[in-house]
């Protein structure tokens, strides 16, 4: 506080001449006191980002070029051949967490656009109450309910069963996504990312849904558009900034999951995430598990990037 | 436009929009009751009223917006009350204009053009920008434009259509009185060259006179009065009426005789006439009104012939620039507005003994207790 004080005493100074011509504008950036003022705002947010991001990832990058053992201890070789070594010996689980992911995101928008459109829309009195059954799983720990998953899905299962009964499962064995169980195949993965991602896609949904005018949906009905291109020229275009912003908070963390499949899944639906645990925690191999971790990052990174440009949303009001 | 109006309805329903006992409840609360309108084809129709009278009902239910309780409406002869709004030869301009944000004012306005697939969007789309001269604006988005440039592409959208009938729901309202009073001369304007029949919702009096050939005043779900602005102004029928379109004053009388077509009434122990086809009671009580810029104030014991004259105190003298605006206080202690020219040069005070004078063409009588009923208007505005 004492910099701004100090800073407005000069600028009030009749014989500085910077200060009386700053005077005469009416700009805030006049002031030099005010100038700093948005950087000390973020002073705090730096700090932190500085201290739990930016250096350990500047760690990790360094321990990703790292030789040695646990025994012998680590020195930093640059040993750039620790990348292509992950790669091509995990590519199999690093392109099956973007397939899994990508679905699970996919399946997400499916299910959560209808029910954000039903509660910004149709819900009346009903949308606060359905708002708090979205958000209702986050009293359970994250563990629990993929763990409930495992009993829903169990071989002897009501679900299950059912699905056997009404013929699905061969259908589904026959795609390859089920091995006359549920349990344990990709299906089980997928469906415990989409669950457990679902509020993440639902409410930036809401969100985005919420905030468009009725009146625009009249104003279309009135010019000619049925309710199909009413959907799909005015409804779907001013939602897209929810379905960017619902589609990134699924994708991102489904990529880089492991509950999922240590719960639900066998070792054929092995993800990233898994590899990194394994190689950090059983194998002790840091130098492998920190080159995939920033391989994993970096491929998120690009990927989302690539999607935002076509997206295009800086184009939406 | 004129000669539109001027074609002799062929039949029952015409060729422009015909509403038949058309009622509209929202649970137990009647919003429109059992409303009869005929608009000739080509016409700037206004429907006026205070909030909550019914005439955005009637105006959403034309343009489909909202499903009719009971009765029918006619474009052309045809009923189109069940048909969807997209269906209807409708079209209509909305209060807060409702332009899609996301799209240029060109896409804007060729939205209803690309939905009904019509040839040559962009020769009819730059057509209609030239009528209000934004064409130069094609390309922005709708927040880029200032309120009033909002409002002409939100007319030209829908016009872009060529519907029979635009329906316009209270279009000024969002804009300050400068612009407001410079969009009604534009309205109009566009409405003469196009010759469209216009439907304009308002609450504003002045709006619907400036404006319309024909004004509905309407009033808790039943239209009042329909007539040309001068008509309602010069001859309400009811207090309702009087009071929404300008001022008027309403005072208690007595009819004494009938002769021929002039009533004789008594005021006060005052001899006043009027012309008997303006008088909306047979009662021998009576209401008579008479507009405050009708009545002319002299110095005491001036009468002009053949004019009503009243004697009276100045109690209240209000000086506004082009007029005074006096209020005189007769015997028997009723009170008189009057609008008084600023052509004198010396001024009236309070206090002053005056004469007020007016022709008994100007007076309009109205059944007794009407008197309430304008002050209930004069609130609901």
């Amino acid at each position: 506080m004492s910099v701004v004080a100090a800073a407005s005493v000069a600028h009030q100074s009749p014989t500085d001449p910077a200060g009386s011509k700053a005077g005469k504008s009416t700009s805030m950036d006049g002031v030099p006191g005010r100038r700093l003022t948005p950087y000390f705002l973020l002073l705090p947010a730096f700090l932190a980002l500085l201290v739990f991001y930016i250096l350990p990832t500047l760690t990790l990058a360094s321990t990703s070029l790292q030789t040695g053992s646990l025994e012998e201890g680590y020195s930093l070789t640059w040993r750039w051949a620790t990348y292509g070594d992950v790669i091509t010996q995990y590519w199999p689980q690093f392109r099956r967490s973007f397939v899994f992911a990508a679905v699970a995101t996919v399946l997400a928008l499916l299910i959560a656009y209808p029910l954000a459109y039903t509660i910004a829309r149709k819900a009346g009195r009903y949308r606060n109450l359905m708002l708090a059954l979205v958000v209702a799983p986050f009293f359970t720990s994250f563990l629990i309910r993929t763990l409930a998953w495992r009993q829903i899905l169990a071989d002897h299962g009501w679900a299950v069963q059912i699905f056997k009964a009404t013929g699905l499962m061969q259908l589904t064995d026959w795609l390859g996504l089920t091995q006359g169980r549920v349990l344990a195949t990709p299906i089980a993965v997928i469906l415990g990312l989409t669950y457990n991602f679902l509020p993440f896609m639902t409410l930036p949904l809401y969100t985005s849904l919420e905030k468009i005018d009725p009146g625009l949906l009249q104003a279309s009905d009135d010019l000619y558009a049925n309710a199909w291109q009413g959907f799909w020229k005015i409804t779907w275009p001013l939602s897209l900034p929810g379905v960017v912003g619902g589609t990134l908070l699924t994708f991102i963390p489904a990529a880089g999951d492991y509950v999922n499949q240590q719960f639900l899944g066998s070792t054929a639906e092995t993800m990233t995430g898994n590899v990194i645990d394994s190689l950090a925690l059983q194998q002790r191999n840091y130098p492998s598990a920190a080159a995939l971790s920033l391989v994993l990052m970096v491929a998120i990174v690009v990927l989302v990037a690539i999607y935002v440009k076509r997206a295009g949303t800086d184009e939406l009001v | 436009m004129s000669t539109a109006t001027d074609v002799p309805v062929q039949q029952d329903l015409g060729t422009g929009l015909a509403i038949r006992s058309l009622s509209k409840n929202f649970g137990d609360f009647t919003a429109v009751d059992s409303i009869d309108l005929s608009v000739p084809e080509g016409s700037f129709f206004a429907l006026l009223g205070p909030s909550g009278c019914g005439k955005t009902t009637t105006l959403r239910m034309v343009a489909g917006l909202e499903q009719p309780t009971a009765g029918a409406i006619y474009i052309g002869g045809q009923d189109i009350s069940g048909m969807r709004p997209y269906q209807r030869p409708t079209n209509t301009v909305f209060q807060n204009y409702a332009l899609f944000p996301h799209m240029t004012i060109f896409e804007n306005v060729a939205f209803g053009l690309r939905r009904r697939k019509v040839d040559d969007v962009r020769t009819k789309v730059m057509e209609m920008l030239e009528l209000v001269e934004l064409s130069h604006l094609a390309n922005r988005k709708p927040t880029q434009l200032s309120g009033g440039q909002q409002q002409r592409i939100a007319v030209v959208r829908a016009l872009v259509n060529r519907p029979k009938v635009l329906l316009l729901d209270e279009p000024l309202g969002a804009l300050d009185l400068k612009l407001r009073r410079q969009m009604q001369l534009e309205l109009k304007r566009i409405q003469t060259e196009v010759g469209i029949t216009f439907i304009h919702v308002t609450h504003d009096q002045e709006e619907a006179m400036t404006m319309a050939d024909t004004i509905a005043v309407m009033n808790k779900g039943h239209v009042e009065q329909l007539g040309a602005p001068v008509d309602l102004y010069e001859n309400p029928h009811s207090a309702f009426v009087a009071g929404f379109l300008g001022q008027s004053n309403l005072i208690s009388a007595k009819v004494v005789s009938r002769d021929h077509d002039v009533l004789v009434l008594d005021f006060e122990g005052i001899r006043l006439t009027m012309p008997a086809a303006r008088a909306r009671t047979t009662e021998a009580d009576i209401e008579i009104g008479v507009r405050p810029e009708k009545i002319q104030i002299t110095d005491p014991g001036q009468p002009v012939p053949g004019d009503n004259t009243v004697d009276g105190i100045i109690i209240d003298a209000s000086f506004v620039g082009v007029s005074t605006q006096y209020l005189v206080r007769t015997k028997g202690d009723e009170e008189l507005t009057v609008f008084s020219q600023n052509t004198a040069t010396t001024q009236r005070r309070v206090g002053d003994h005056v004469t007020l004078s007016w022709h008994p063409e100007h007076t309009f009588g109205l059944r007794a207790g009407s008197y309430d009923e304008a002050v209930a208007a004069e609130i609901a505005t």
